[in-house]
């Protein structure tokens, strides 16, 4: 086990390597250049070049790329472009808002999809399960701009129930009950898609577990009901769920760009847009790799706890 | 001797309602459990054998199956009418089953130890740890050795045969009163099938379970059975002493199972096959449903099922060819090879009750 691990640490160095090697030329051929942002229409040739070499891009790609790559060794992830802060130091803030609304998100998701789709698969074709399938269909299917400027309407301006966006009331004295009333929209609006995603998942492998002839058995038994789903059903449902479970976070920790967008969270969904569009290719770098680095690691979390809810499953 | 029914299956009417429309899968089974009896039931894939028994503990999936007549007596309860919480605390307890398929039929994520003790906490009320001992002990009579160590293990770490024997443990846990075993030992190659059946009659000595087995393999019939009841589209259309069947069967049906079973004796490479195949049974067809297969069919077969004829205290079967009016005909060499033995079983049977 300990083997395997270290086997598989090693493993993600030059898959991240390569994942770096892709962004960072992807984001330099994108078409703009940072100069044009930051500096005015009139400038010289020689402040333009004066510009260039500040920013670090009068270079060629590949002495950029492993000037980026010997910071990053140190920790330092350069300087943002737009912002002139070290993006090291904004970072932080960056993912604990969009770690917040992720917790929220995924919590009130999987609380809620885990029993349903338990409950539609046993009642399989049944109204319940029709009205839990197509409900969860909508929530798919839903777009979150729509959904998200619709709650707004409804719950901000309409009735003025619950703040429009944003993580605190600007200029109020904050405090968690602040922070939990502007958590609900952004939570309803990508819960909508996690838990009907996560409904769908939980229901179809229920479905074929409860044909599964150890569960004839465990019937056959006399087991009262409730162990027989949880302690003989669900048990072998978490493979499929923690499969699940470890694609949504690391989508999740790449920035709900549209929702973060719509909600005006300041989180890393809404930083790459601003970075995106200001040409900040130091912050783009960085929310690539946190996306990348979050990938590999639920991957491997992943592995790791399919070995313990599956006795089959050995490294 | 009138030896108690345990159970009592009276009149079961079973059809399963599917995309195609109601398939009549048991039509009118009948048929006694006697205390500490072997009860076989034989016959072809969809005759009826898995569903009537599995009508007993009330495992056939209730959205799509149709009770529509029939009493299920055991003691003085009509199972048929106990409420699916009345039937857990029978199931497993009174009456305890082994399917078919020892590699799906254990659950993957749980200890080998963990579901053998399961039942026992379950029904006979004990903690954990008394379990475990009587889980251990279970092990080793069914045959485990190891049986401490293995007690932790999974069931992928068994093999097919171990499995199986995993399977009787937990369905003799509660020394249940009836045992159904349903095709045990279909899924296993030859070898270990013989275990299983010797360790299975052994057991069944023990614990004075009467069992109802369920199979196609004449030649397991023949080694554990006391009674056989031959099944035929939804219905039994002969019961009898294994003797009675075996060397005395009235049925043509019966005649072309036996005829079918490969003997050592055999001198001739050509196995005897019953022509066709069974009837659909969405659309049963009128009269007996045997009749087209069958070469002595008489005319009334194709217009009438037959009633269960009575041959001896202990011999009925449903075939017009025991009617007082009916042709004889000549029967089958194989069956009249056997009627020989017969004569010199009954003999040797008296004897043994002059003494």
């Amino acid at each position: 086990m300990g083997k395997y691990i270290v086997k598989r640490i090693l493993i993600t160095i030059p898959v991240l390597l390569m994942v770096t090697v892709f962004c960072f030329i992807i984001v330099n051929l994108a078409p703009g250049d940072p100069t044009d942002l930051y500096i005015s229409e009139n400038a010289t040739e020689q402040q333009i070049a004066q510009m260039r070499s500040s920013l670090g891009i009068d270079q060629p790609f590949p002495i950029q790329y492993f000037k980026w790559l010997l910071n990053l060794v140190q920790g330092n992830l350069g300087f943002s472009f737009a912002s002139r802060l070290p993006v090291i130091d904004v970072l932080p803030t960056k993912i604990i808002a969009t770690v917040t609304l992720m917790a929220s998100t995924l919590l009130v998701s999987y609380l809620l999809a885990i029993p349903l789709g338990i409950i539609s698969a046993r009642k399989q074709n049944g109204f319940v399960d029709n009205l839990i399938t197509g409900v969860s269909f909508l929530g798919i299917s839903i777009p979150n701009f729509f959904f998200g400027l619709a709650l707004i309407y409804i719950f901000a301006l309409q009735l003025g129930v619950l703040p429009t966006g944003g993580m605190e009331t600007l200029g109020g004295s904050g405090g968690l009950v602040d922070r939990m009333q502007h958590l609900i929209l952004p939570t309803i609006v990508l819960a909508a898609f996690y838990c009907s995603n996560m409904i769908r998942y939980v229901r179809a492998s229920m479905i074929d577990i409860f044909a599964e002839n150890y569960m004839r058995t465990a019937t056959a038994k006399g087991l009262k009901e409730t162990l027989i789903l949880w302690g003989h059903g669900v048990r072998n449902a978490w493979v499929p769920i923690i499969t699940v479970i470890s694609t949504d976070i690391p989508k999740m920790l790449g920035g709900a760009i549209v929702t973060e967008q719509i909600f005006q969270w300041p989180g890393i969904g809404q930083w790459m847009i601003s970075a995106i569009n200001a040409r900040d290719y130091p912050v783009l770098m960085a929310i690539n790799l946190v996306a990348a680095v979050s990938v590999l690691v639920f991957n491997l979390l992943a592995d790791l706890l399919y070995a313990a809810v599956d006795p089959r499953i050995r490294y | 001797m009138a030896i108690n029914s345990i159970l009592s299956v009276k009149d079961l009417t079973i059809s399963f309602n599917t995309f195609e429309g109601e398939v009549n899968a048991v039509r009118g089974v009948t048929f006694d459990l006697k205390e500490g009896e072997t009860l076989a039931l034989v016959g072809e894939s969809g005759s009826g054998k898995s569903v009537s028994t599995k009508a007993i503990t009330q495992l056939l999936p209730q959205r799509h199956t149709t009770i529509s007549k029939g009493e299920i007596w055991y003691h003085d309860h009509d199972l048929l009418k106990k409420s699916s919480k009345e039937m857990k605390k029978i199931r497993g307890k009174d009456i305890a089953m082994i399917f078919q398929d020892p590699m799906t039929s254990l659950n993957p994520t749980l200890t080998v130890g963990r579901q053998i003790a399961e039942p026992l906490i379950e029904h006979r009320g004990m903690t954990k740890q008394a379990a475990k001992v009587e889980a251990i002990a279970l092990m080793r009579k069914v045959g485990i050795v190891a049986a401490e160590q293995r007690f932790h293990q999974y069931p992928h770490q068994f093999s097919g045969g171990m499995r199986q024997r995993v399977m009787i443990a937990i369905a003799l846990a509660c020394h249940p009163k009836i045992l159904i075993a349903d095709e045990p030992t279909t899924a296993l190659d030859v070898t270990i099938q013989a275990q299983i059946i010797d360790l299975l009659k052994e057991l069944q000595a023990e614990f004075a379970t009467s069992t109802i087995f369920i199979t196609h393999d004449l030649g397991v019939v023949a080694n554990i059975a006391d009674r056989v009841a031959v099944m035929y589209a939804g219905k039994i259309v002969e019961i009898g002493t294994v003797d009675e069947i075996f060397y005395n069967p009235k049925h043509p049906y019966t005649w072309g199972l036996l005829a079918s079973m490969p003997t050592m004796k055999m001198d001739n490479d050509d196995l005897y096959t019953i022509p066709g195949s069974p009837p659909n049974l969405l659309n049963v067809p009128t009269g007996d449903p045997f009749s087209s297969r069958n070469m002595y069919a008489l005319e009334i077969d194709f217009q009438e099922e037959p009633p269960m004829f009575k041959v001896s205290e202990t011999h009925y079967a449903a075939t017009w060819l025991l009617h007082p009016d009916a042709p004889s005909i000549e029967v089958p060499e194989e069956i009249k090879r056997r009627n020989e033995q017969f004569v010199s079983i009954l003999a040797a049977k008296g004897a043994d009750s002059d003494e």
